[in-house]
């Protein structure tokens, strides 16, 4: 019959549970190879600036000198290629999204190294330097 | 009579993408349209002088938020062939199953924007529930919903393991039947049929004379779908193109609800043949020559022209789009239609100005 044929659908999903989550009353299950902010180890890092030179939009910068590293997560594309070539595995993708930012600040980490390790301290970024265009160096 | 001149655009209800048409209107028919085109023009074919060769997979596949992948896949095919790089066979594998189930999602989603046009919001939030189950796909296999990021040259970045192939297999049946319901509800539905058949009928002449490509050139009778150069896995996997001979809105719809089950059923012979090995190689070198990869989009077929000389940045780049190519047959076929038909004729050419504009 060419009538009726959305009614059939319709009263099937009129008894059933939502297609779509009842986000905030249930959590978000992030799925796992989802590509999030960039996540970045301090105590790994040596400063080889591969990651600069590979970053497409150029949001990472890197100053070998001053041992800093640094990010600008609105250039950010969460594309994972600096996550590939980083010898020391001192860069990962997390599931999360990054958290919402209201200026262009570039967060900047002072690396240190693994020969010389501190107690953790909670990565605290300080957002001073005014940003490079380009993401040249940190 | 008078004439009326009716700005349809840049912004409304039907488009998600600016494009601007001047419809001539002689009483409530339409005798002229005009396209204006260039409200989102990007540059991205003279971004290849400041870019990496390598880099630059990832502009060509942000040109389009749907067709992401597929864009890339030709940008990747291009070079290859210059560079003259093996792919191994596993790569070219899963490029195919990435690029069917992007089809799967465009042409879900392109489906629930025609009932939308037409006032049936059930049947749209229906359709894009169903492309949910395809996007979650595309999450777990590549981290990205629609801009996979797993595209570059000499192969792809991921790989899908045996026990995420079986999953995607069981998924596809699922999908498969919720497909069927809602083509069902498409294709027989009487309110659904007084709207599309009939409406803006494009001859089998026209099509070919004013350059149609794609699902558009398929529903006027033209048997051509580029998947059959044998780019990718298609050397290997029959596909026999659909086609439909009416040439109007009804046949186009046909066209694409069929296209999704084919798709479906290449990406179940493509896991079933996946072969074991490598999945990139290693790219050494500048590219040098120039080559034009084609390619099928889920609108249409793309061409990528692109020209290297020997440098680590590209001497010229150039993309002829699907939607490009659809736009005169779209205005040839809004001569002589009712103003209440033109959002379903501007949707059934699936126009993606973000492509068109580069």
């Amino acid at each position: 019959m060419p009538y009726f044929r959305m009614a059939k659908l319709a009263l099937k999903w009129a008894v059933r549970r939502p297609a779509t989550q009842r986000y905030p009353f249930e959590p978000r299950q992030a799925i796992a190879l989802s590509r999030g902010a960039l996540a970045f180890a301090k105590d790994k890092c040596v400063c080889c600036t591969v990651c600069r030179k590979k970053c497409p939009t150029g949001a990472i910068g890197v100053n070998r000198t001053q041992k800093k590293w640094a990010i600008d997560r609105l250039r950010c594309i969460s594309c994972g290629y600096c996550v590939e070539v980083c010898p020391k595995g001192a860069l990962s993708l997390s599931t999360a999204h990054g958290i919402p930012t209201v200026t262009k600040d570039r967060e900047i980490y002072q690396v240190e190294t693994p020969a010389t390790p501190k107690p953790a301290a909670a990565p605290k970024p300080v957002a001073a330097v005014a940003p490079a265009p380009g993401g040249a160096s940190a | 009579m008078a004439r009326t001149i009716i700005p349809f655009g840049p912004q409304h209800a039907v488009l998600p993408e600016p494009i601007m048409l001047d419809l001539v209107l002689e009483d409530e028919k339409v005798v002229e349209a005009i396209p204006s085109l260039g409200f989102v023009h990007r540059g991205l074919e003279k971004l290849v002088e400041k870019k990496d060769f390598q880099e630059f997979v990832y502009v060509a596949e942000r040109i389009c938020g749907i067709c992401s992948f597929i864009h890339g896949q030709t940008y990747c095919q291009a070079i290859e062939e210059i560079m003259q790089i093996p792919v191994p066979p596993r790569a070219l594998y899963l490029r195919t199953i990435w690029g069917e189930l992007s089809r799967l999602h465009s042409h879900l989603l392109w489906l629930g924007l025609l009932a939308d046009a037409f006032g049936f919001e059930s049947l749209f939030m229906h359709s894009w529930r169903v492309r949910e189950k395809v996007v979650k796909i595309i999450e777990a296999t590549t981290g990205g919903r629609v801009i996979f990021g797993s595209c570059k040259v000499g192969g792809v970045r991921r790989d899908i393991d045996a026990a995420t192939l079986q999953t995607i297999l069981k998924e596809i049946v699922a999908i498969e039947k919720d497909m069927h319901e809602i083509v069902d509800i498409f294709l027989e539905d009487s309110s659904v049929k007084q709207r599309l058949c009939g409406v803006g009928v494009l001859s089998k002449d026209d099509a070919y004379s004013l350059g149609c490509v794609g699902p558009m050139l398929r529903a006027s009778g033209v048997a051509q779908d580029m998947r059959q150069l044998g780019y990718g896995a298609f050397r290997d996997l029959p596909l026999e193109p659909i086609t439909r001979p009416e040439g109007d809105s009804y046949a186009r719809c046909y066209v694409r609800c069929q296209e999704l089950f084919q798709s479906a059923n290449i990406i179940r012979q493509a896991v079933a043949r996946m072969p074991e090995g490598e999945i990139a190689v290693k790219v050494t070198g500048n590219p040098n020559g120039e080559y034009t990869a084609r390619t099928e989009q889920p609108r249409g077929e793309v061409v990528y022209y692109v020209k290297a000389n020997g440098t680590k940045n590209l001497q010229r780049f150039r993309v002829r789009t699907p939607t490009f190519a659809n736009l005169p047959a779209l205005v040839k076929l809004l001569q002589g239609c009712n103003l209440a038909d033109v959002p379903i004729l501007v949707l059934t050419i699936d126009p993606c100005i973000s492509c068109t504009e580069r």
